[in-house]
């Protein structure tokens, strides 16, 4: 059910990966994503495939993980797949045609890579979660954005709301789950019906969960204020961000990868 | 007749990942209409989850669990008429209250049997009733109560769909002490007057000393021990060892054997307390 959801789930560990710094770990991250994008040929996609699942493997990370990650945006690949199919018009004569439909090698060739980018993407920025502790992530992104106080922007706010909303995504889940089987004790139908009973079904679990939550923050609010909370002037860190052997040696192999892939852009034939 | 069969029931969450836990081990068990039945156990110790599996929540991975001697998972059409008639109020009930007064709230479930307006009028009055909700309280909003107040409204919400079993979970965590009292009498008295099934978990024991006719422990997902109550607490060492809070009635009758006084340790009221001792002292002709 609803405790299925593995996207920003976090495994605890003691690899190379884990250890990183959580800096680099969302600008390789970000890197990683934008260089998918720039990878237009075989060797380069291999590269990335090849990547991701190294990483997998170093940060011992189960590939039963990554299947259970894709399965929820299955529906989008199908979606990419059959709109780019038909959509996509090459030259020369379709491989197919059936009255208006026209299939073309090109669009095949385009499905087949968008495919691949989808699935590299997801599970390379699930693996920024899964091997970074909520914490890590924020106190990574806050340090990040720093530059960006000069223009009076609140940084920290934004990092501390952050850390609440990703603390608070299992806690409603689970919520969620147990009005859900709460509703269903009295009788509640959820899953049948027409399209405005599904939308009234909806009601008898919203409004206790949006009720929770706003007790919750009450609470939370009240609990930082108890301990002297008052935003991020002053404040100090528990744990300093150093940057370590291990950061540099997987930084360069990182730049390395990535000088890698661009160069490929050069040396083979672009497929799209 | 038993009207709940539990057999062979087995279940592990986050089956086949690291971190699986076995929460029910091949559980065996048979509840006879009309008993309260209380349910002790550690915290994790699987009470929870046998009591989801009670009214469907819960699919079994192993094992059947049969209501009037049917399996419930024999047509999923009819799961719905099983949480009707096996009504299971979760702990910290009061979170799942959401309509605008508290009279609709404890509609919510007769509605949803889609029974005839008088009857369901019938049945919140009823149920009101039993739990202690006044007339004026039907009329409030349900966010306006004290915890204690919601707590018996979203009990009598279950109530008012007359379940012939009535399972709760811990309904007294987190209430003081007249709260305590109040809703486990009101339990009591619904179950004296309707001759219903009652299954109560409750991590106190002297709760379930005072009320349940029959008692169930658990133990790392295993049924310890199933019988009547005066049994279990023949047992009182051994439970006391599992660490299993045991009545202080008990443990001063355990104290007192140790003392080297031959006494039965059975003991787990105040009313038995006192005529264990008054047989004790007729056997030993008052000598102590």
């Amino acid at each position: 059910m609803l405790k299925d959801i593995t996207i920003g789930q976090h495994f605890p560990g003691n690899s190379p990966v884990h250890r990183l710094d959580s800096r680099i770990k969302i600008l390789v991250t970000i890197a990683y994503v934008v260089f998918l994008f720039l990878s237009n040929n075989v060797a380069g996609l291999v590269l990335n495939v090849v990547f991701v699942l190294a990483i997998y493997g170093l940060a011992k990370i189960p590939i039963k993980m990554l299947k259970k990650s894709l399965k929820p945006i299955l529906p989008i690949i199908l979606f990419t797949v059959i709109l780019n199919l038909f959509f996509i018009t090459g030259e020369g004569t379709p491989l197919f045609h059936l009255w208006k439909i026209n299939i073309y090698k090109e669009g095949i060739i385009f499905c087949i890579v968008m495919v691949i980018r989808i699935i590299c993407l997801i599970s390379g920025t699930s693996l920024l979660t899964y091997t970074t502790s909520p914490i890590e992530l924020t106190d990574g992104m806050e340090r990040l954005m720093k530059p960006l106080e000069l223009v009076k922007f609140p940084v920290h706010e934004m990092a501390m709301m952050m850390t609440i909303a990703l603390r608070f995504i299992p806690t409603l889940i689970e919520e969620t789950d147990k009005i859900i089987s709460a509703q269903k004790s009295r009788g509640a139908l959820l899953d049948s019906g027409n399209f405005t009973d599904r939308v009234k079904a909806l009601v008898p679990i919203l409004i206790p969960l949006f009720i929770s939550a706003f007790r919750r923050a009450d609470e939370l609010a009240t609990a930082m204020e108890c301990r002297c909370y008052h935003g991020g002037k002053g404040r100090t860190r528990l744990k300093q961000l150093k940057i370590t052997g291990n950061d540099i040696t997987i930084s360069i192999v990182c730049v390395v990868f990535f000088a890698v892939v661009l160069a490929t852009r050069f040396v083979f034939p672009s497929l799209i | 007749m038993s009207v709940l069969k539990i057999e062979n029931l087995s279940y592990t969450y986050n089956e086949g990942m690291p971190g699986a836990t076995k929460a029910l081990d091949n559980v065996n068990l048979e509840i006879e209409e009309g008993t309260f039945v209380g349910v002790i156990g550690h915290t994790g110790c699987g009470k929870s989850t046998l009591i989801s599996h009670l009214n469907g929540l819960t699919k079994p991975q192993q094992g059947a669990i049969y209501l009037d001697g049917k399996d419930i998972w024999k047509d999923y059409k009819d799961i719905r008429q099983v949480r009707f008639t096996v009504g299971l109020v979760f702990q910290y009930p009061e979170y799942q209250l959401f309509e605008e007064t508290v009279y609709k709230d404890i509609a919510f479930g007769p509605k949803n049997m889609g029974l005839k307006d008088e009857e369901i009028d019938k049945r919140v009055k009823m149920a009101a009733e039993f739990c202690g909700i006044t007339k004026e309280m039907l009329d409030a909003s349900p966010f306006d109560l004290s915890g204690g107040q919601k707590r018996r409204v979203a009990i009598a919400g279950i109530i008012a769909m007359q379940p012939r079993v009535l399972v709760l979970d811990e309904p007294c965590a987190g209430l003081d002490p007249e709260g305590r009292e109040q809703i486990l009498s009101q339990v009591k008295n619904y179950h004296l007057t309707t001759g219903g099934t009652v299954i109560l978990v409750s991590h106190s024991m002297e709760d379930i000393a005072n009320y349940a006719d029959k008692v169930l422990v658990m133990d790392s997902g295993k049924v310890y021990k199933y019988a009547p109550t005066e049994e279990i607490f023949q047992d009182a060492e051994n439970l006391s060892k599992m660490g299993l809070g045991i009545p202080d009635i008990t443990k001063v009758f355990l104290k007192l054997r140790e003392m080297g006084i031959d006494i039965n340790t059975d003991v787990y009221t105040i009313p038995y307390a006192i005529k264990t001792l008054l047989k004790y002292k007729d056997k030993n002709g008052g000598a102590k």
